[in-house]
């Protein structure tokens, strides 16, 4: 469990965070909390010539909240997610999630950039933030453009982010109204069987707005745009419920691993995001 | 008595002996980062090995190329089964009598197998240079079940030993059979069961799993070419075998070789064998000529170091109508891996599986056992357990389970018409055992009547309903668990390792001014060990525990004895103390009479001192003694206070426990919570009820991570799928649950001071108590419903919840 040999670098400020990777090409790599990418060098599934730590760029921290939009940084760590008091009266589904993430150990040093740039379908940040229809800031050495989070990913660790780019922040709306982030797992520290992200608004009895994604259940995020119009316009009563269940599983394609056969993470899908919405619902 | 005079239970409170939860002494320096692990020792030259690995689970390796690793800057050596075969090293023995490669010779029998040891100047080289050697592999046809392994078309595993008709323990009938080991009354128990009302009958597979210990296994060896010793550091459970063993091996005498134990950090059984590791560093220290260190990362340890139980059982067990157990029949296939490495005495291939007839007087059993190779990593040790007894009590707890179900009784009252009686004891059991004591009524209706078990199975009926209605998805389960240890290895009429019987020994030394140090054949994993025997001594010879340090692990000045494991320590060492003590105590009589200038037999013993019988005001402390000891003339005895005491246990121990364990199971997501777990033990008498405590807390959460998720497991290619901790379950104190603990005390009759041994009753007695949680959550629904496999993680309880169609 010992990586191969590697230059370290430390840059202080995005330029030449991006130059580096410009120079070195295929042969770099950005790291940021190292949660996931440390693990991959040190079983030699990752082998990176030139490490670029981003921890000494202050651009990529902080989290803004304001009344149109929150902003939060790359490099903003798991833990001060949840200790953020503002951004828990704004989107109060990110310290929910965050909280099922790994431990407190790993969400010390873990990043929401690092966590949603991994493209791994086992983090749980990436169905959140389609959930929460985020958008994806990167800069390369083109400039800066942003990436919806439901375009983001492509495959199991493949993105619409180019290798020069860095991912600097993600954003979205306030969210007001129910939410819940449910997730199954065999223990402290495990990704998840099945996970899901619920938002609802709610106009009198009817549904105003919906969005449903799912972790952990096929090799990208699941948005399941159907589940979500399942719900918009209803009572919200158990049949509603029932299609939007329905909806979602259609779209997913779980593997089996050593957390089940498919059979039984379709099943626990379905379990896993009923309650969801029914959480999200007893507080909208 | 003036009132500056303690009384006598000031004096013996003072001693901190047995009976005090006195504070552990060693856990100043575990809980500062100030012990001394192997990793921790670092001499000047020292370089380090470690393996190119298998890939494969079986191969022929048709060439190895080291060329472009030895090219590589810092790397010293890489040695192949080629090089160590000169030296007869290439193979060893394994302490079950057969024999295991050290570095593949010609083929590899399992993923992970050590298959060349790369020597560099340190470690971050060695795996560099790891990647660079090339092995040329021809793939074989793969052996992963082992119910297949006698089938025409499996492939021969053993072909170094394929034509041998007979192994270590008789008879072979295939390549891929090791042994067949028979106990009881095979005809008598059939006969039992044909005519029996009853029979239940099951298969009750107790899964693969690994002791995990926090340290993983490594060592230093160092040869001195110039004096001529060879000095062992290493993650040795059992230092003075490991040097005997070493010495046998490389043909170095035993006196010139120093085995060195340091602060363990846990073994469980997986630090009792000798590694290829250990050989291949030796081997390099006396090539290179500097001390060479080998440690293992957590996949090598989860992949090829020791694993334990892997076995099938079947069962039957027969009853009367009311529910008298008449006679039971087990037959088990003992999957060994590749090579048969497990760590039993050496009349014991299967340990002491015989001991599966449990707490219950079960007069006609018969047992059979059939060890079999697959391409699996070798291990099979006593895993927080005797030899094979955490097997023996899943498979009876499970039975009467089984057999309660087939009855239609409650499985609490099944036990209680048929334990072993109090009267009963010293009792002879049909598999073999003379069981030395127990009161296992009075522990059960203390441990049923603590936890209000008509209260908890009304609810439980209640719950039934409740699903029934639609009313919950959450179903409640009772686990009961009644077990029998044995324990204390052992006798050395029928208890030996390697030839060398089973005692253990302590040496005293009491100091002029009245503290000693005491040393021992076992060494501390964490046991507590320098805590809990200075108390036995404290108790013995009068002097505070305080005031005794206790020493273990170094050959050079330990007294031979066969290390620390299957709760060995206290029944065997822990006698060896209190022997040693009271020679320490008979010598010292002599003296204080001597001092007194009364006869030997007109003073008697008093806590801490010798009083003259009916003058308690003439007394001389032990502390006196001591000091007269050395610098009194005194005649007609030597000088100094010192003993020595290698004691051969007459007996086992049995320690016994009563344990339930309320479990709810959500039968969607397969996910439980325990609510309640009460563990009632019985180890004789206690010798520190903190460190028991704590002894049962550690155990029983192996016991939940064994039950409810922690496996090794291979797919079917015999590729290994639970190397990380990400995969193997280990519970952090999230998943952990409360436990109660509770006890009775029955002292064991030989021992010296009655204690049986407790740190791994709960590891034996926890899984049946989760696991039937588990199944009696199903109990009420489906008649056929008797029986699910561990480990009960998420997924199988739901499968289970399926089959009976509760999510219909
Ligand atoms: C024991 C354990 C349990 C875990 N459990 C969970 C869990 O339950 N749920 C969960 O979601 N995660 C879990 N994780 C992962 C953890 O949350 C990681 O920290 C996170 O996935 C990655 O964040 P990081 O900052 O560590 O990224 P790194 O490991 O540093 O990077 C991950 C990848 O993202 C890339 N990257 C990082 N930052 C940027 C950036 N700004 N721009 C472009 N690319 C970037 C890196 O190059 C790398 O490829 C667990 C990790 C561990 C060790």
């Amino acid at each position: 469990m010992i990586p191969g040999t590697f230059e370290y670098y430390r840059p202080s400020d995005l330029p030449e965070a991006i130059k580096l990777l410009a120079t070195h090409g295929d042969d770099a790599r950005v790291m940021a909390g190292g949660h996931s990418l440390i693990p991959m060098m040190k079983l030699r599934m990752a082998d990176i010539p030139h490490l670029v730590d981003l921890q000494d760029i202050d651009a990529l921290r902080g989290i803004e909240v304001s009344s149109g939009t929150i902003r939060i940084g790359a490099m903003v760590t798991q833990h001060e997610l949840i200790a953020d008091e503002a951004l828990l009266k704004a989107a109060p589904i990110i310290r929910e999630a965050a909280l099922q993430i790994a431990d407190p150990q790993v969400r010390y040093v873990g990043t929401v950039g690092g966590n949603v740039a991994n493209g791994d379908p086992g983090n749980d940040m990436p169905g959140l933030m389609q959930c929460l229809d985020a958008v994806f800031t990167v800069q390369g050495p083109d400039g800066a453009r942003d990436i919806a989070a439901r375009d983001f990913y492509e495959a199991a660790y493949f993105t619409a982010r180019a290798d020069d780019e860095i991912l600097t922040s993600v954003s979205f709306k306030p969210q007001p109204g129910g939410y819940a982030y449910e997730k199954q797992k065999r223990k402290i520290g495990d990704y998840a069987t099945a996970a899901s992200a619920v938002l609802i608004a709610r106009d009198g009895k009817v549904c105003s707005g919906a969005s449903i994604a799912m972790t952990n259940l096929s090799d990208t995020p699941i948005y399941s745009d159907a589940a979500s119009q399942a719900l918009i316009g209803s009572d919200l009563g158990a049949d509603a419920v029932s299609a939007a269940v329905d909806a979602a599983l259609a779209e997913i394609d779980p593997a089996e691993d050593g957390r089940g056969p498919i059979e039984f993470k379709k099943h626990v899908a379905g379990v896993i995001l009923r309650r969801a919405i029914e959480r999200a619902i007893s507080r909208a | 008595m003036n009132e500056m005079t303690p009384t006598k239970s000031e004096r013996a409170a003072a001693l901190k002996g047995l009976g005090t939860s006195r504070k552990r002494v060693e856990d100043s320096r575990f809980t500062q980062g100030k012990g001394n692990y192997i990793d921790d020792i670092k001499m000047p030259g020292m370089v380090f090995g470690d393996f190119v690995r298998s890939p494969y689970a079986h191969a022929r390796v048709k060439s190895i190329n080291a060329e472009k690793a030895l090219e590589l800057p810092g790397v010293i050596a890489v040695l192949t089964a080629a090089d160590l075969e000169p030296l007869s090293l290439h193979w060893m023995p394994t302490l079950a009598g057969d024999k295991q490669m050290v570095l593949a010779d010609g083929k590899v029998l399992f993923q992970g197998q050590e298959v060349a040891f790369v020597v560099a100047e340190d470690r971050y080289i060695a795996a560099d240079a790891i990647d660079l050697v090339e092995v040329d592999y021809e793939e074989l046809p793969v052996l992963v079940d082992p119910m297949k392994a006698e089938l025409d078309d499996a492939p021969i595993l053993r072909e170094d030993i394929a034509d041998q008709k007979a192994g270590a323990h008789g008879a072979r009938r295939h390549p891929n059979h090791i042994f067949t080991w028979e106990q009881g009354e095979k005809e008598a128990t059939e006969a039992v069961l044909s005519g029996a009302d009853v029979v239940a009958e099951e298969t009750v597979y107790y899964h693969r799993t690994h002791p995990c210990p926090l340290e993983t296994c490594g060592c230093v060896a160092s040869m001195d070419k110039v004096n001529g010793k060879l000095t062992l550091y290493g993650t040795f459970q059992a230092p003075h075998v490991v040097r005997t063993v070493a010495s046998l091996l490389s043909g170095i005498a035993e006196h010139n070789i120093r085995v060195v134990s340091p602060d363990i950090g846990g073994g469980f059984g997986n630090k009792v064998g000798v590694y290829p590791g250990y050989v291949c560093s030796i081997v390099a220290s006396i090539v290179t000529g500097v001390p060479v260190k080998w440690v293992e990362d957590r996949m090598d340890n989860l992949m090829a170091t020791a694993f334990a139980r892997d076995y099938w059982m079947t069962g039957k067990i027969a009853a009367t109508k009311e529910g008298k157990i008449t006679g039971l029949w087990c037959h088990t296939v003992a999957d060994h891996g590749a090579f048969d490495a497990c760590a039993d005495p050496t009349k014991f291939p299967a340990g002491f599986m015989n001991i599966c007839t449990g707490s219950y007087d079960i007069p006609t059993a018969y047992l059979a056992v059939d060890g079999i190779y697959t391409n699996k990593a070798p291990g099979g040790v006593a895993y927080r357990c005797s030899f094979r007894v955490t097997e023996a009590a899943y498979f009876i707890e499970r039975m009467i389970e089984v057999l309660a179900i087939k009855l239609d009784m409650d499985a609490g009252e099944l036990r209680k018409i048929n334990f072993i009686k109090k009267d009963q004891f010293p009792y002879n059991s049909a598999l073999g055992w003379e069981f030395d004591s127990g009161d296992y009524h009075t522990a059960w209706d203390k441990a049923m009547k603590a936890v209000d078990y008509d209260g908890l199975r009304k609810e439980q009926a209640e719950r039934v309903q409740a699903f029934k209605n639609g009313e919950t998805r959450k179903m409640m389960g009772i686990g009961l668990c009644h077990f029998t240890e044995i324990v204390g290895a052992g006798p050395m009429k029928n208890c030996d390792i390697l030839g060398m019987g089973m005692f253990d020994s302590c040496e005293i030394r009491i100091h002029p001014t009245g503290s000693a140090i005491a040393r021992l054949g076992t060494i501390s994993q964490g046991q507590g060990h320098a805590t809990t025997f200075a108390q036995i001594l404290a108790s013995e010879i009068g002097i505070s525990a305080d005031d005794i340090t206790i020493e273990e692990g170094d050959t050079d000045t330990a007294p031979y004895g066969l290390g620390t494991y299957g709760s060995r320590s206290t029944p065997v060492a822990g006698a060896a103390t209190a022997m040693a003590g009271r020679k320490i105590r008979a010598k010292a009589q002599m003296i204080a009479a001597y001092l007194l200038e009364v006869h030997d037999n007109d003073i008697e013993w008093d806590v801490d001192r010798f009083v003259v019988k009916g003058a308690e005001e003439r007394f001389k402390t032990m502390k006196e003694v001591a000091y007269a000891s050395y610098n009194q003339e005194i005649p007609g005895v030597e000088p100094g206070l010192e003993a020595v005491s290698y004691y051969d246990p007459p007996n086992m121990t049995y320690p016994f426990g009563a344990y339930v364990c309320v479990m709810d199971i959500d039968i969607d997501t397969g996910e439980h919570e325990i609510r309640k777990f009460y563990a009632l033990d019985d180890c004789g008498t206690r010798i520190n009820p903190m460190i028991i405590e704590g002894q049962v807390h550690g155990g029983l959460t192996e016991a939940l991570a064994i039950a409810m998720g922690q496996e090794i497991a291979y797919d079917e290619m015999g590729t290994h799928k639970t190397a990380t901790l990400m995969d193997f379950f280990i519970p952090t104190a999230w998943e952990t649950p409360h436990y109660e603990t509770d006890f009775t005390e029955t002292p064991s009759p030989h021992h010296p001071i009655g204690a049986k041994g407790v740190g791994e009753s709960p590891n034996v007695g926890g899984v049946p108590a989760f696991s039937n949680a588990v199944n009696d959550a199903f109990r009420a629904f489906g008649v056929n419903h008797t029986h699910t496999d561990m480990p009960h993680d998420h997924w199988r309880i739901w499968k289970t919840a399926r089959d009976l169609g509760m999510h219909d």
